[in-house]
């Protein structure tokens, strides 16, 4: 008996339910997207963080407290380890940072090899680093590090290897220097 | 010879490939039962050929042909055996065989147990999946040949990266293509329904088992992965929200969702268009991870080195696939009929939020995977999107889900009451809230372990709740027993999987709470952490079969008395120039005791030692999960298949 009432007001009913299941939908859809695009940016704000190769930070020195990536080739003979402690230098040819970092150094940091460390400028204007990484492949440059390389005016990769990192502070960039003599930073 | 054969049966599997990317689609649209009869044929060829194929790769390995390019890359003699076998598909090339291998297996798969499919839905499915197995058989055989001869043959290999020498990484890869390629399937079923334009409890039906399968295998890939990192790597984590996990978990949110959304069709036959959309999404995440690990874009530790060539393929793969998947679905989703309604409380109501969620979680992860990269090319700036992006995004929306993870199982189908739901949990919610409190208040500080674990606690208890109502184990406890072998496998299955979940949750909970330390020690001195007293023992030089290093002994004691003995070790590995950190871990199931070696000077070495609280949780965890995903694939109705479809199909016909 009711089920033959139900049948009859089944089309409209059925229909109406429909369109205000859908509003539902679609209301928590925008609600979810809109929460998801609000997170996402401000973590997006708070969380990026930036590559630096030296030459940047002596360009502008980094705003204090900010996380940002450091990389470049770490310069021959700077490398000193005081027990848990190391301490080195990160170089792209025309400006050189200090790095210290309390840590286990990963398998393949050797001098003149390519590197990406994670920290913050300490008030020293060294850098202290919270992660050290270098690839588990020897002939792995890091992409940044590439990049810097290149922008320093020190390497063109397609003339073969990166010449070694002894050298580095010695060299001339290629291009213009625009008027700056190149001077190792602190 | 072997090679030669090998490469020949790729070219020949790529011919029968694009006969059942043809054949049988062509036939189901000229209503041709022949040519649609071709296609388990052609299924069965192609997973003959591109296994001899594979065979003949296992082969080259196993031999060490060092005439075989790949073999000299990636190979040497003095390897043990699994790993000359495994490393046929630890690199690049071999793991693309390994991709197509088990693309081919599905496929077969679908023709020998989807005999009761209807025929036409049966050859489209076995056609779409002849298309992908076309595209990545000419991907491989125009970038990436496995069987490309060198001349003159080399002395030997230059040996697998030390890294990759292991047996939780031999295993690793193919239980995550076992899990990408399980999206090709119901993919290739999302495709066959647009095509006919019909979706029903049936497609629901076929759809689950596979999603299911492909979610387990996921699962199961990604924490080997992850249990690899945390035990190789020797960084003391399980997760880094890396590129290249991210991008196996992208998957694993889409086909989570598809798998819940899946139950609502074949049950309710609702929320068709949406799981269409999902099965699509989550097979376009398997192939943006292909490309996004395959291409070198990504700079991570775990991507293979790579050339652009192969890159621009995938993406051109990747972009034909997604682009014309979704042109399909834009133009016959609107002919899918409207689906059956619910009230927005009720399971199905819950199932939505479980889906919107997880989609919104995998979109946030998306855009921090992507976001360099567009950063890159688009605004010239090295970026980079480390934890704190994910964490902050990604745990508040963990929130709502694992809030209504317990809650949806007990809800009714269609419209429900949420009093009576709440009531049947309060007890859960009370002791996630002592939980928290007990944790909170004797750890201080970091909260964010303390709702884990309360979380964990809901979720556990939720499952056991959401059994103990299904078995009526208070109501009437004594047919309880009897009940319990009754219910239905499926209903076990999400039970199990959400406590596994919630097992997870509470080893990662408990590794908020880890400690560590660093320490330069001299041999006899010790360094307390965690309770314990470490002490380093010694180090001495050790040698393996292809590898020379340094162990260190560090006993660790707690009270004085006893607890381990940990001998972590540095290792060299000459042939292929690398040098690996192997961790030392004890694991007492209420925390992982973990050492790392590093370097040493004038008789100090420096030891980074872990304390790993409830650490093998999370794998365990992760195993559960996939567990009820296999006893929720075991259920009957899975196995049966699905007669309705038939009788429907017949009763429409008539």
């Amino acid at each position: 008996m009711s089920g033959a009432v139900a049948d009859r007001r089944g089309g409209l009913g059925l229909a109406a339910s429909r369109r205000r299941r859908r509003l539902w939908v679609l209301l928590l859809c925008g609600l979810g997207l809109g929460g998801a695009a609000a997170l996402a940016l401000t973590a997006f704000q708070d969380n990026l963080v930036f590559f630096r190769s030296p030459s940047d930070i002596v360009a502008s020195a980094p705003v204090d407290g900010r996380a940002f990536r450091l990389g470049g080739l770490v310069e021959a003979g700077s490398v000193v380890r005081d027990g848990a402690e190391a301490r080195f230098r990160v170089t792209d040819g025309a400006h050189a940072v200090s790095v210290s970092y309390r840590g286990v150094l990963p398998d393949l940091f050797r001098e003149g090899q390519g590197v990406v460390t994670l920290g913050k400028m300490g008030p020293d204007g060294a850098f202290r680093a919270s992660e050290v990484l270098a690839r588990h492949d020897e002939t792995y440059m890091p992409p940044e590090v590439m990049d810097a390389l290149k922008r320093s005016g020190h390497w063109n990769p397609e003339q073969g290897a990166a010449p070694p990192a002894a050298g580095w502070n010695t060299m001339q960039p290629a291009g213009a220097t625009n008027g700056q003599p190149a001077r190792t930073g602190g | 010879m072997i090679p030669e054969l090998g490469h020949f049966a790729l070219a020949l599997a790529l011919a029968l490939s694009l006969a059942q990317a043809v054949l049988p689609l062509w036939g189901a649209q000229r209503g041709d039962a022949r040519l649609m009869a071709a296609g388990p044929g052609l299924a069965l060829g192609v997973l003959i050929a591109v296994g001899s194929a594979f065979g003949a790769l296992l082969w080259c390995f196993a031999v060490n042909d060092t005439s075989v390019s790949n073999v000299v890359q990636n190979s040497h003699s003095a390897k043990p055996m699994l790993y000359k076998l495994a490393g046929a598909w630890g690199n690049h090339e071999g793991s693309m065989v390994l991709w197509v291998l088990i693309l081919a297996l599905c496929g077969a798969a679908v023709s020998g147990f989807g005999r009761g499919l209807p025929g036409a839905l049966r050859a489209r499915v076995l056609a779409v999946l002849g298309m992908i197995g076309s595209g990545f058989l000419a991907f491989i055989l125009a970038t990436s040949n496995p069987f490309l001869r060198v001349w003159p043959p080399a002395a030997d290999g230059q040996g697998l990266n030390p890294v990759l020498q292991d047996p939780g990484l031999a295993f690793h890869p193919p239980l995550l293509y076992l899990g990408y390629v399980g999206t090709a399937v119901t993919f290739a079923f999302a495709i066959a329904a647009l095509i006919e334009g019909r979706v029903d409890a049936a497609w629901g039906r076929w759809v689950r088992p596979w999603a299911l399968a492909s979610w387990s295998f996921l699962t199961l890939g990604i924490a080997l992965g992850s249990w690899w990192a945390y035990y190789e790597l020797g960084w003391g984590g399980y997760w880094f929200w890396d590129p290249v996990e991210n991008a196996s978990l992208l998957p694993w949110l889409a086909g989570c969702a598809l798998l819940h959304s899946a139950i609502v069709v074949e049950k309710r036959e609702a929320l068709k268009t949406w799981s269409v959309l999902l099965a699509i999404l989550a097979f376009s995440m398997s192939l943006l991870g292909t490309f996004l690990v395959r291409s070198g874009v990504l700079n991570s530790v775990h991507a293979f080195a790579n050339d652009p060539e192969r890159g621009v393929f995938i993406l051109a793969l990747l972009v034909v696939t997604v682009g014309g998947a979704f042109a399909l679905f834009a133009w016959r989703a609107p002919s899918l009929s409207p689906t059956g309604v619910f009230a927005p409380i009720s399971r199905e109501g819950a199932l939505v939020l479980n889906n919107l969620l997880l989609c919104t979680i995998a979109a946030v992860v998306l855009a921090g995977t992507l976001y360099p990269m567009f950063a890159d090319l688009m605004l010239k700036a090295k970026i980079s999107v480390g934890p704190p992006f994910y964490q902050a995004t990604v745990f508040p929306l963990a929130v709502p889900l694992i809030l209504a993870m317990a809650a949806g199982p007990l809800m009714a189908w269609k419209r429900a009451r949420p009093w009576p739901v709440l009531q049947r949990l309060w007890w859960a919610a009370l002791a996630a809230l002592v939980a928290v409190l007990v944790v909170w208040l004797v750890q201080g500080k970091p909260v964010l372990p303390a709702l884990g674990f309360g979380a964990a606690i809901w979720l556990i208890l939720g499952a056991l709740t959401d059994v103990a109502e299904r078995v009526a184990l208070f109501s009437r406890p004594r047919a309880a027993f009897a009940r319990a072998r009754g219910l239905p496998r499926a209903a076990w299955g999400g039970a199990v999987a959400h406590a596994g979940f919630g097992i997870s949750l509470l080893g990662m909970a408990g590794m908020g709470l880890a400690t560590e330390k660093l320490a330069a020690v001299r041999v006899g001195e010790s360094v307390a952490l965690a309770g314990y007293e470490w002490r380093l023992d010694g180090v001495r030089d050790v040698v393996g079969p292809n590898w020379a290093g340094r162990r260190a002994t560090v006993t660790v004691t707690r009270d004085g008395a006893p607890v381990t003995v940990l001998e972590p070790e540095k290792r060299n590995f000459p042939i292929a120039r690398q040098a690996t950190t192997e961790a030392a871990i004890h694991t007492t199931w209420a925390s992982d005791l973990y050492a790392v070696m590093g370097e040493e000077e004038n008789g100090t070495a420096t030891l980074r030692l872990h304390h790993n609280p409830l650490a093998p949780w999370i794998w365990l965890g992760a195993a559960v999960m996939a567990l009820g995903g296999g006893l929720s694939l075991s259920d009957r109705r899975a196995r049966v298949g699905a007669p309705a479809r038939r009788r429907a199909a017949g009763t429409v016909e008539a």
